[in-house]
């Protein structure tokens, strides 16, 4: 193939060179591979569910910028509901209530919380004379008659700022919402947020047992980020090994060659992870798939060095002399391949998302590892110990002969019906429909996903968009016209589709209004002068209990508002063109200061596919670029080379349009798909290719016969590479975190299509298009 | 050795250590931590007492996370009233809106203070309902706790150690809140012991945690005798926000009594 006499001399050397010094090799791999374990206990697993935000992120930067303007919006959110789920008091029994108070009460105490709103601490205003009274909705939960039930029943359901967000519309789910301000980068502090929500939630169990509960919030969610990070690391790695052992004793039938194959795919492992610890690299449930996939894709290189060795032991060659053969052969093939895999792996650096990044690169390492390991500790391995050559059930050869005649002879209708399926399968491409949704990334394994469930399906949404409302300059949001403009937009927002909940200062001042008049419900309406609203807002903040105040709603320049809108299992399509309405709206309706955009935790998983696919756009077509380069000079043939764009680019727009017909939601793990697949898949191309070449070259075979040879040579080494690595992605696919769970099943998917397209569209296209002399 | 407070020096070291021990057992003899703490804030009251009344400006510069600053302006008096508790009268300038906004305080020893606002544009005093002298004060990290003179009967004292402050040393004593309306469980306060002012103190919320410090830079001393800060900074340690509270053009002695601190006053003031 593309070994020229001089290089292969210089790999017949290399050879020889392993096999003498085969001890200082497997003494210096040892070390060596110790040396970067080491490294691992430097490993930080990180929880942050902001992680897959890059620092320049435009929505992350927005949002931080509305935090750092208001509060910072890190929340626990305590739902409660009575078990007997048959009518009844809902939540306005005293059992109920005590348990809300109690839960206010501790909310106060969990470490960074700053805020706590509940039922019963809302602060209820109403006037008294002149005395205008701010107190918390259910003061006391000692002695509560029936008919303190009702009033705080009828005030709570009838009140615009907990509806739907504090207490459900049918008065049978309440909540208590915590926030915290956590310290920055601090994996501890969530640990011990969210295990002190734990046993506060135990507590409330145990003192009232006849209510349920369920925890969210974005800390819980960063807590379950943590967890499924946990949970990969754990379960995954030893599911691969277990999975690679089977799969190798199987292939190879040789407990030497297994052993080795499994030490080179654990030392890549090792050697990518404790690089990442060493180099301090952040862990994250974005990037925990590493290993798993290190193993996977580091597989290939020992097989086809050990399967080629046994190959020449069966035909004869006596141990010394087939591992010589088998690094002869192989070296160039596997180095290639090498290569085209790290490149793809490296694009992912073209990614938003950082924990793609560490991924790409640690994958990349792990690869070219594994390349070396194959090449120098292998050998020196099945050298020193002893290596048994089972005779070889001829079935498979056999059956590759037939396969391959069988393809030569429906060669046009293979083409012209994979060509159909091709198309068929990429016209679903349209169908794929990017949803990241935070919530749903963990599936129902998690407690925490199904807590969310219930509270979405009872009491409130999961899904903000935030507003911060410039009213254009300092103390102008006390101006009748701004807060008219504001409450224009707030009931807009309220008709929209999916928006349960609106939180708007004008509702503030309208109660304001209204207490000051004697309670007048004629009243409850924006204050017609600008001093006057001031000067409420001053007596109503004047009134407010610790903790209690509008700094999370007001700037301290009372120039501007935060307007919080909560919306009600919306895809983050729905997410994208509700904010993009509601952009537009203001754009249109309001004054020009006004004009804001929408942001918060919900725009930033929203926009996290779309933003990363652009950025991935350009690292894959590079990639592809790249490596469609190589292939063109490794086989020296510059149409071929272009042809073979054709069975590696196609296979993953099939994948996504199966998606598309089949699943239809995929999250940000699409983005980097098809880069890292093109550089796995073209491995296949490169052998299949690389024999057909050969064939045509240096046997003079016409197109036909150099598809029958190539088949009969690599065809079985092609399907069993592509079964380990298919196996491999989906190991990874039973993670319960999506995005893992998509990128293995994707990939899995196009590497397994990518064989067929190898099998059944190559062959017959080379047979059509490469007529030339035979 | 905070039982020989007056005259160690006469004491040789020896002695003084074989006083320490004999005595160290026998604490009903010695004066407590809680005894220290409030001898030294009633140390405190007693050397300010007889100021009459006093009038100053107050300027707070609010900041947020982003650096973003806002300023509010107030003229306070204050009124002595050793029978109950002080009065004071809190005459808003800036934001133009408020202007003329005026909080009349009557602070009383152990019952909740009684508080009422004057609304300029209704031209009406409203009361204030109780309790809420532990929220943010016009959106700064002061509570109005922390803002003015806060009677002893409402929190109970301990000493905790000395410690050099600057080229002095101070007490370091925490007290905590009798009533249950404050934001904090306790404050750590440094006193001077050279004339008994606050430089720093620190306060911890609910879940004691350390929320925010107080830190006085520099005082000035008025007829006198009365000491009082130019200048006050908190800073909340939790939301990374801070607020300047600058005292300005302090006037003692000002023809105020009584009359001036009622809520008919209130309409009248400026």
């Amino acid at each position: 193939m593309t070994d020229t006499a001089i290089s292969a001399t210089r790999v017949e050397r290399f050879g020889t060179g392993v096999l003498r010094w085969r001890w200082p090799i497997l003494a210096l791999t040892i070390l060596f591979v110790t040396a970067m374990a080491a490294g691992g206990q430097y490993l930080k697993i990180s929880n942050d569910s902001r992680i897959f935000f890059s620092e320049d992120n435009p929505q992350l930067i927005a949002f931080e910028a509305l935090e750092a303007t208001y509060t910072e919006a890190n929340t626990v959110l305590i739902a409660v509901a009575p078990k007997d789920e048959s009518g009844g008091a809902g939540i306005f029994t005293p059992d109920a209530l005590t348990a809300v108070a109690e839960l206010t009460e501790q909310g106060w105490l969990l470490p960074y919380s700053t805020r706590v709103d509940s039922l019963t601490n809302f602060s209820h205003s109403w006037a008294d004379g002149d005395e205008l009274i701010v107190e918390d909705l259910v003061a006391d939960t000692a002695d509560l008659s029936a008919a303190d039930l009702a009033r705080i029943e009828d005030i709570a359901l009838n009140e615009i700022q907990l509806v739907n967000r504090l207490v459900g519309a049918d008065g049978r789910t309440t909540a208590v919402l915590v926030n915290f301000v956590m310290p920055d980068d601090d994996v501890e502090a969530v640990e011990e947020v969210s295990d002190q929500v734990k046993k506060v939630v135990e507590k409330a169990r145990e003192n009232h047992p006849d209510l349920n509960y369920y925890v969210t919030g974005s800390v819980i969610t960063s807590r379950a980020f943590g967890d499924a990070t946990m949970d990969d690391l754990s379960t995954l790695g030893p599911i691969i090994i277990v999975v690679i052992f089977i799969v190798m004793a199987f292939l190879l039938r040789s407990i030497t060659g297994t052993i080795a194959t499994l030490l080179v795919v654990l030392f890549a492992a090792i050697t990518a992870m404790g690089f990442a610890g060493w180099s301090g690299m952040v862990l994250s449930s974005g990037n925990v798939g590493a290993p798993t996939i290190i193993m996977t894709v580091a597989i290939a290189h020992s097989v086809h060095v050990i399967s080629t060795v046994m190959l020449g032991m069966r035909s004869g060659l006596d141990k010394r002399e087939a591992i010589l053969e088998s690094l002869r052969v192989n070296f160039h093939p596997v180095f290639l391949t090498t290569i085209t895999t790290a490149i793809g792996f490296l694009s992912m650096n073209f990614s938003d998302a950082p924990p793609f990044h560490n991924l790409g690169n640690l994958v990349a390492l792990g690869v070219v590892s594994a390349f070396v390991f194959a090449l120098t500790f292998v050998p020196a391995f099945i050298y020193i110990l002893p290596l048994r050559v089972r005779p070889r059930v001829e079935g498979q050869k056999a059956f590759f002969d037939a396969f391959g005649e069988f393809v030569v002879r429906r060669r046009a209708l293979l083409l012209w019906g994979m060509a159909a399926i091709m198309i068929g399968l990429a016209a679903g491409v349209p169908q794929v429909e990017l949803n990241d949704n935070w919530t749903k990334y963990f599936d129902e394994r998690y407690e925490f996903r199904r807590d969310t469930d219930y509270i979405i399906n009872n009491l409130t949404g999961v899904e903000a968009f935030e507003f911060s409302l410039p009213a254009g300059g300092e103390g102008a949001i006390n101006d009748p016209e701004y807060i008219a403009n504001v409450d224009r937009f707030a009931e807009w927002y309220r008709g929209q589709p999916k928006i349960i909940h609106v939180s708007a200062f004008p509702d503030i001042m309208k109660r304001l209004n209204k207490n000051m008049h004697g309670d007048d419900p004629a009243y409850y309406r924006i204050p017609d002068e600008h001093d006057l609203a001031a000067q409420y807002l001053l007596l109503y903040e004047l009134s407010l209990p610790f903790g209690r105040d509008l700094n999370d709603q007001i700037d301290i320049a009372k120039s501007a508002t935060r307007m919080t809108v909560i919306g009600r299992d919306m895809s983050a399509k729905e997410q994208r063109a509700s904010a993009d309405a509601a952009n537009q709206w203001l754009k249109d309706n309001m004054p020009e200061g006004m004009a804001t955009e929408a942001t918060g935790l919900t725009m930033m998983f929203a926009y996290i596919s779309k933003r990363n696919i652009e950025g991935m756009l350009r690292g894959t077509v590079i990639a592809m670029a790249l490596i469609s380069l190589i292939l063109i000079v490794a086989l020296k043939s510059l149409p071929i080379g272009l042809l073979s764009l054709v069975p590696n680019f196609v296979p993953a727009a099939m994948a996504f349009g199966l998606w598309g017909y089949l699943i239809g939601n995929v999250g940000v793990a699409a983005s980097v798909v098809t880069a890292v697949t093109f550089g796995i898949v073209v491995d296949d191309t490169i052998h299949f290719l690389s024999k057909y070449l050969r064939a045509r070259r240096e046997r003079k075979l016409d197109a036909q016969n150099a598809v029958r040879f190539a088949f009969r040579s690599v065809g079985h080494a092609l399907w069993t590479t592509t079964a380990v690595l298919a196996a491999g992605f989906v190991v990874l696919s039973t993670s319960g975190f999506e995005v893992n769970w998509s990128l293995g099943v994707l990939t899995a998917m196009t590497i397994v299509i990518a064989l067929a397209a190898d099998f059944f569209f190559l062959p017959p296209l080379l047979m059509k298009l490469d007529r030339s002399k035979s | 050795m905070n039982f020989l407070p007056r005259r160690p020096a006469a004491f040789f070291p020896a002695l003084a250590i074989a006083a320490a021990f004999a005595f160290g057992w026998l604490p009903a003899l010695a004066e407590s931590p809680e005894e220290k703490g409030l001898r030294i804030a009633l140390e405190a009251e007693a050397r300010d007492r007889g100021f009459g009344n006093y009038t100053a400006d107050q300027t707070m510069v609010l900041r947020n996370k982003r650096g973003q600053e806002s300023e509010r302006h107030l003229r306070i008096s204050v009124l002595e009233n050793e029978a109950d508790g002080d009065k004071s009268l809190i005459v808003f300038n800036r934001p133009r809106d408020v202007k003329g906004t005026a909080m009349l305080t009557h602070s009383h020893k152990v019952e909740d203070d009684d508080q009422w606002l004057y609304l300029p544009a209704l031209k009406r005093v409203k009361r204030i309902s109780s309790s809420n002298k532990a929220g943010s004060f016009m959106g700064s990290e002061f509570a109005y706790e922390d803002m003015t003179s806060q009677e002893i009967e409402k929190y109970t004292y301990r000493w905790l150690r000395d410690e050099p402050c600057g080229e002095m040393t101070c007490w370091v004593s925490e007290r905590a809140p009798v009533g249950k309306n404050s934001g904090y469980t306790r404050q750590v306060s440094w006193v001077d012991q050279d004339e008994y002012r606050i430089w720093k103190v620190e306060y911890y919320d609910r879940k004691k945690m350390h929320l925010k410090t107080l830190t006085v830079p520099s005082h000035q001393q008025y007829l006198d005798k009365h000491w009082r800060a130019d200048e006050m900074m908190m800073v909340n340690h939790l939301t990374g926000k801070s607020t300047r509270l600058i005292w300005q053009n302090y006037a003692f002695g000002a023809d105020l009594d009584d009359s001036d601190f009622t809520k008919v006053s209130l309409k009248r003031a400026r």
